[in-house]
């Protein structure tokens, strides 16, 4: 396969119910590279990367224009169970995202709707705990986990089906720092092409080394996640803000 | 988080019972239940027996008498149904301590009792054996619709979620100064309810989403695929087989 891990051209979509979400998206993500999706609320974060699957859009039979290309094939509604295995989305909330009695069965739908039975599908639902270090919890229903334990195991429902996409929608929300920073840890040793939205600008800083920002349903800018934290202008018309006494140019990032 | 809320009803020790798979304790609740409602109300010994048979399903479930005891509290309403009904039934009467009751009643009243305590035990060995995916699991394995077993799966899953919610709500009117009368306090539930229906709804939707993107095409997988083996069945059944025998026994009795 050849292409970028995710090309969007000129995206438009609208709700059923008339309001507009995205207004003209294109961006391009090369594989490998970690990018961070940043913008206030309401400016169609999620909604665009509720297309990345086919899940909005005109493949799902809604409304809307524009191209998605995913590993350099076209989004038809004929490859979304292939579109869907390779683009792995993590919700926000881990309790829509865990639905299973088990942790073990909620890791093993994913796989289990590819296909996978018996001994593959047990080493699969392995593999993928071991990757955010819940192989232990395996048996435990998810709402007995701490909030931290159940996001991670909502990043190993994902990591189960082997994406070679990994998009995020505000993983660091709602956990204390040192599951934070144990999620960052899982994220950045992990091999896939990562998309992420947040609004913890230092977790994009720390993670992403590209970022793209997005206001009223367009991408408004887009390069190294330093420069645009850099850039106090292009801030505050989007309304971002750093945190209090946090500067971009003095803390390490990813750049290689 | 309410980690109190444990494992739905399951008392957590080990046991034979416990070990069985769950398909065949469903299947042997049934055909016991299905003996005692069978068996004539007028044959007194074959009720002993039941209850002889059921104390020693718990006793081999090693679940505390304590715990059995107070779970029959959902039979209430059927005790209380019981005890007005040798007052309000009709035909010819008998004294009891002084008190004019009617014979039918009366033996209706145990009817009722009987049977259902019987099956009351009988399902609280079941759920304090079993843990509830293990329960779905079975319910699968009995080609139960996967529809079906899917809808309880989330119920069982979503619970607690949902009564957190309820529990959140609570807290949040009662810390503007919400206390209200009686009616007041009604008045606030069901607006409450309302909200968590909504809330429910578009969690659902959005559970729906996240099951859409991990290649849910309408077919949930199987939860597990350990069949029963022959012995299992026969170890299981054999409580509710003795049942059986006591129930047709009873019949033949009675003709």
């Amino acid at each position: 396969m050849s292409g970028p891990s995710i090309h969007v051209e000129r995206l438009v979509f609208a709700y059923p119910d008339g309001r507009q979400a995205l207004f003209g998206v294109d961006f391009t993500i090369q594989r490998g590279e970690r990018v961070a999706l940043l913008g206030p609320n309401g400016a169609g974060k999620t909604t665009l990367v509720l297309h990345l699957n086919g899940i909005l859009g005109s493949v799902a039979g809604g409304s809307g224009s524009g191209r998605i290309q995913i590993g350099g094939s076209g989004l038809h509604r004929q490859h979304l169970p292939e579109v869907r295995r390779k683009v792995g989305l993590v919700f926000q909330d881990p309790d829509d995202q865990l639905f299973m009695p088990t942790v073990r069965d909620d890791v093993a739908f994913g796989p289990a709707n590819l296909g996978l039975r018996g001994a593959d599908l047990e080493e699969r639902v392995h593999e993928a705990l071991v990757q955010v270090g819940m192989q232990d919890h395996a048996d435990v229903a998810p709402h007995h986990l701490s909030y931290g334990q159940r996001r991670r195991v909502a990043v190993a429902t994902v990591l189960a089906m082997r994406p070679e996409v990994l998009v995020l929608d505000e993983p660091s929300s709602n956990l204390d720092p040192a599951s934070r920073r144990e999620l960052a840890d899982i994220l950045s040793g992990l091999d896939v092409t990562l998309l992420m939205i947040t609004h913890d600008l230092p977790y994009a800083l720390q993670l992403c080394e590209r970022s793209l920002l997005m206001d009223g349903g367009r991408i408004v800018a887009d390069g190294a996640t330093r420069d645009l934290l850099g850039d106090a202008d292009l801030m505050s018309a989007h309304r971002l803000e750093l945190p209090y006494g946090f500067d971009p140019l003095s803390v390490p990032g990813p750049e290689r | 988080m309410s980690g109190s809320a444990g494992d739905g009803l399951l008392v957590a020790v080990d046991s034979r019972i416990h070990r069985l798979p769950a398909q065949v304790k469903i299947v042997a609740l049934f055909v016991f239940v299905l003996a005692v409602v069978s068996t004539p109300a007028g044959v007194f010994w074959a009720f002993a027996l039941y209850a002889v048979l059921l104390v020693g399903c718990v006793v081999l479930a090693k679940l505390p008498p304590l715990v059995v005891v107070r779970r029959l509290a959902v039979e209430t309403p059927f005790v209380v149904f019981a005890l007005v009904l040798p007052f309000v039934a009709t035909g010819p009467r008998i004294d009891v301590l002084g008190v004019s009751l009617s014979e039918s009643g009366v033996l209706g009243s145990w009817n009722v009792l009987a049977k259902g305590t019987l099956g009351v035990v009988a399902a609280i060995v079941l759920s304090a054996t079993t843990a509830p995916r293990a329960l779905l699991a079975g319910l699968e394995r009995l080609r139960l619709p996967s529809t079906l077993v899917a809808i309880l799966s989330f119920m069982v899953r979503y619970l607690n979620v949902v009564s957190d919610d309820l529990h959140r709500m609570r807290i949040a009117r009662e810390s503007r100064g919400y206390t209200g009368g009686r009616a007041g306090h009604l008045k606030a539930v069901a607006g409450g309810v309302g909200a968590l229906f909504v809330r429910s709804f578009e969690r659902g939707e959005r559970v729906h989403l996240a099951m859409q993107s991990r290649g849910y095409t309408g077919r949930m997988p199987l939860l597990s695929d350990t069949g029963a083996a022959g012995v299992q069945w026969v170890e299981g059944l054999a409580i509710s087989l003795a049942a059986v025998v006591i129930a047709v026994t009873a019949r033949v009795v009675g003709l």
